[in-house]
């Protein structure tokens, strides 16, 4: 059936043949092709086969929207607690404590401020290997914080989520994370600065319904799952077999939900435009809307990302990514090199809740 | 049927139905022994009210027979006038809209209707609304400040529901533009979580400047059930999850949540359903009565702080 399909897709098992240890090869979860390693992180985790859009870990994403050298860290000041003392089948603190060790940060989102093709921009990017990229009280805050820091400091406000939800172990009071986070986009919609929602694999739950489809602008990356409740919850409910599609991007788009599908290698460059655009009305103040917006057309050329002859230079539509840096990122954020997806769920459709991520992190398969 | 706690108390209940007849039949005066009975009766049920776990705390929250929110409209307000539809894809009967007086005061309300029955439960589809009944809110949230209506909202929902048609009619969009309205209002806004106050579909009505929740009533980021199904990996671990998601009143108002816990009568809403309406009903209407002493720009900012201060977490010196 066809749900079955797609997370067979979207969870690869870990080879069993591990002869190039460094994982030099791995094979891409959407068709399967055996990518060298530097060619996808060089591709943006876009296998240049088939274009499926792996997912990405937070340090690429924020290199690759940030003009070089331009990102300027603002979150990490605030930590999670287990304010209710949330024990299942392992304390909330251990589960916790565990994935801060492992991804060397507090929680599940970072911001900060970059210029993103010259412009100035504040950016939340949202970690899905950090419990399922749950929203708790901290992602709430630090939402909330970009964006009235993004307000003060008249920066438009560019989020990237990628969550399961609310974080459940937080209980009430993850669910009212959706509404701080809407009450603090106040901040930017008072001072008319725009804010451009970016949905990426998966998006669910109490981030869809809270601020990441309240921007000026939603647009998300191909192929991603967007929802409020998961497939298998609406399985569970309905007791039928889901549509071909059924949740993706590309389906939202055609039932309105989405401005726009934009691929990952045009992503920057729409962003910039979009944000100058939304800067140059009849109110914008001189040089805001000045620099010449990127052409569109450029953009639809580079749509067809995994397409023959799109090579695997570092340079994409205005979107640098070294190579070598975003290796050294994915180093940093511990997840060894060979971790493309940014940390899958087990393979168990737990993502359908909010919870996926901190069970297992499939990986690649190195071949 | 009793919930399962209640059988000892069902049974005494029918010992003095049964010593009632009994003396009437017979012409015997059992009045000294019946007053006994219904006095342990009371500290019985009182007893078990005050130790009830998590878990039987949420089926009292949805017991059979307790108020559903159309019961509390009909005294809580006075002449509720139902305005239906969307004006895009039709009325949703899930989420019921209006407006009425409370005292002497115009206002609008929004509210989740479970069935009392099986047939009702079918036509409103068990509380859970789709986007039109969300769209349908926000009409009326434009209504509220229009003609400076005070919002009074009932919550009594498991959840937006989960279907195929509600995630195409963008379930999460509407839930988010919902937070977002009425989190702008510029008149007063009071909820009351009436029973179950299941994740952002209830969320999407209680952006309000008070949140009040019943004695018995829950609020949940999701239902102890398919928390246990993600957590436990075994749906009938609910009872656990419902301790671990301390999802009661009193756990709520501890974690600021919620501002006030209305009483039930003792034995719950079900037990007295007019004894909860009216509690609500003087409840609703003192907040009603501060609140609307209170500037538009004030209440809109005062609302705004209020969601924005949720949450607990620690800050780096």
């Amino acid at each position: 059936m066809a749900l079955e399909r797609w997370f067979r897709r979207k969870r690869p098992t870990r080879g069993d043949d591990d002869a190039s240890p460094k994982g030099l090869w791995l094979k891409c979860s959407g068709c399967h092709a055996q990518i060298y390693r530097k060619d996808l992180i060089a591709n943006l985790f876009v296998c240049p086969e088939c274009a499926h859009h792996e997912r990405m870990p937070v340090e690429a994403r924020v290199a690759m929207l940030s003009d070089e050298g331009t990102f300027e860290r603002w979150s990490g000041r605030v930590a999670p607690t287990d304010a209710l003392g949330f024990v299942d089948t392992e304390p909330y603190v251990e589960r916790l404590e565990a994935v801060q060790k492992k991804s060397e940060r507090l929680d599940a989102v970072v911001t900060g401020a970059a210029e993103l093709d010259g412009v100035p921009v504040a950016l939340a990017v949202m970690d899905f290997g950090f419990l399922g990229g749950s929203m708790g009280s901290v992602v709430g805050e630090e939402i909330a914080r970009v964006a009235e820091r993004a307000a003060d400091e008249a920066r438009p406000l560019i989020s990237v989520a990628a969550s399961g939800g609310a974080r459940m172990q937080e209980g009430a009071l993850s669910l009212m994370q959706m509404a701080k986070t809407t009450v603090a986009l106040e901040a930017l919609a008072q001072r008319r600065l725009p804010y451009i929602s970016v949905l990426t694999d998966p998006t669910t739950g109490g981030v869809t319904a809270s601020f990441a489809t309240l921007g000026d602008m939603v647009i998300a990356e191909p192929g991603a799952l967007i929802c409020f409740a998961g497939p298998r919850v609406i399985q569970q409910t309905i007791k039928q077999d889901l549509p071909e599609g059924f949740q993706r991007s590309e389906f939202l788009l055609s039932k309105g939900m989405l401005d726009d599908v934009v691929p990952r290698a045009a992503l920057k460059a729409r962003l910039a435009t979009l944000v100058r655009l939304l800067r140059a009305g009849l109110d914008g103040e001189p040089g805001d809307g000045a620099a010449p917006p990127v052409p569109l057309a450029r953009e639809v050329s580079l749509a067809g990302a995994g397409g023959a002859g799109s090579g695997l230079g570092s340079v994409r539509g205005g979107v640098r990514v070294d190579a070598d840096e975003a290796a050294r990122a994915l180093d940093a954020i511990g997840a060894g090199a060979d971790d493309v997806d940014g940390g899958q769920g087990s393979g168990d459709e737990r993502d359908d809740d909010g919870n996926v991520g901190e069970e297992s992190r499939s990986r690649a398969t190195s071949v | 049927m009793p919930l399962p706690f209640e059988k000892p108390m069902d049974e005494l209940e029918a010992r003095i139905r049964d010593m009632r007849a009994y003396a009437e039949d017979q012409h015997v005066d059992l009045s000294s022994e019946i007053v006994a009975l219904e006095r342990r009766l009371e500290s019985l049920t009182r007893d078990t009210f005050t130790n009830l776990s998590r878990w039987q705390r949420v089926q009292v929250a949805r017991a059979p027979g307790r108020p559903t929110a159309l019961d509390y409209l009909g005294s809580v307000v006075e002449g509720f006038t139902e305005l239906h539809g969307d004006r895009a894809l039709g009325d949703d009967p899930a989420l019921v809209a209006g407006v009425a007086k409370l005292g002497e005061i115009g206002v609008v309300v929004l509210a989740q209707q479970k069935g009392r029955d099986t047939k009702e439960n079918i036509h409103r589809n068990f509380g859970m609304a789709h986007p039109s009944g969300y769209r349908k809110a926000l009409r009326m949230f434009d209504l509220a400040d229009k003609f400076k209506l005070p919002v009074l909202s009932l919550v009594d929902t498991p959840g937006a529901y989960p279907g195929i048609a509600a995630e195409e009619q963008g379930q999460a969009w509407v839930i988010a533009a919902c937070i977002q309205r009425m989190s702008r209002l510029r008149v007063p806004a009071v909820s009351v979580i009436i029973g179950e106050g299941g994740s952002g579909g209830a969320l999407a009505l209680a952006v309000a400047n008070r949140v009040l929740i019943l004695e018995h009533a829950i609020y949940s980021v999701i239902s102890p059930e398919s928390c246990a199904a993600i957590r436990w990996r075994d749906a009938a671990e609910a009872p656990s999850a419902a301790e671990a998601l301390k999802l009661t009143a009193e756990d709520l108002l501890e974690q600021g949540v919620v501002d006030a816990i209305v009483e039930e009568p003792v034995g719950g809403a079900h037990k007295d359903p007019a004894g909860a309406i009216e509690a609500v009903r003087q409840a609703v209407e003192a907040e009603i009565e501060e609140l609307r002493r209170v500037p538009s720009d004030e209440l809109a900012r005062e609302r705004r702080e209020r969601f924005r201060r949720m949450g607990r977490f620690l800050e780096a010196n």
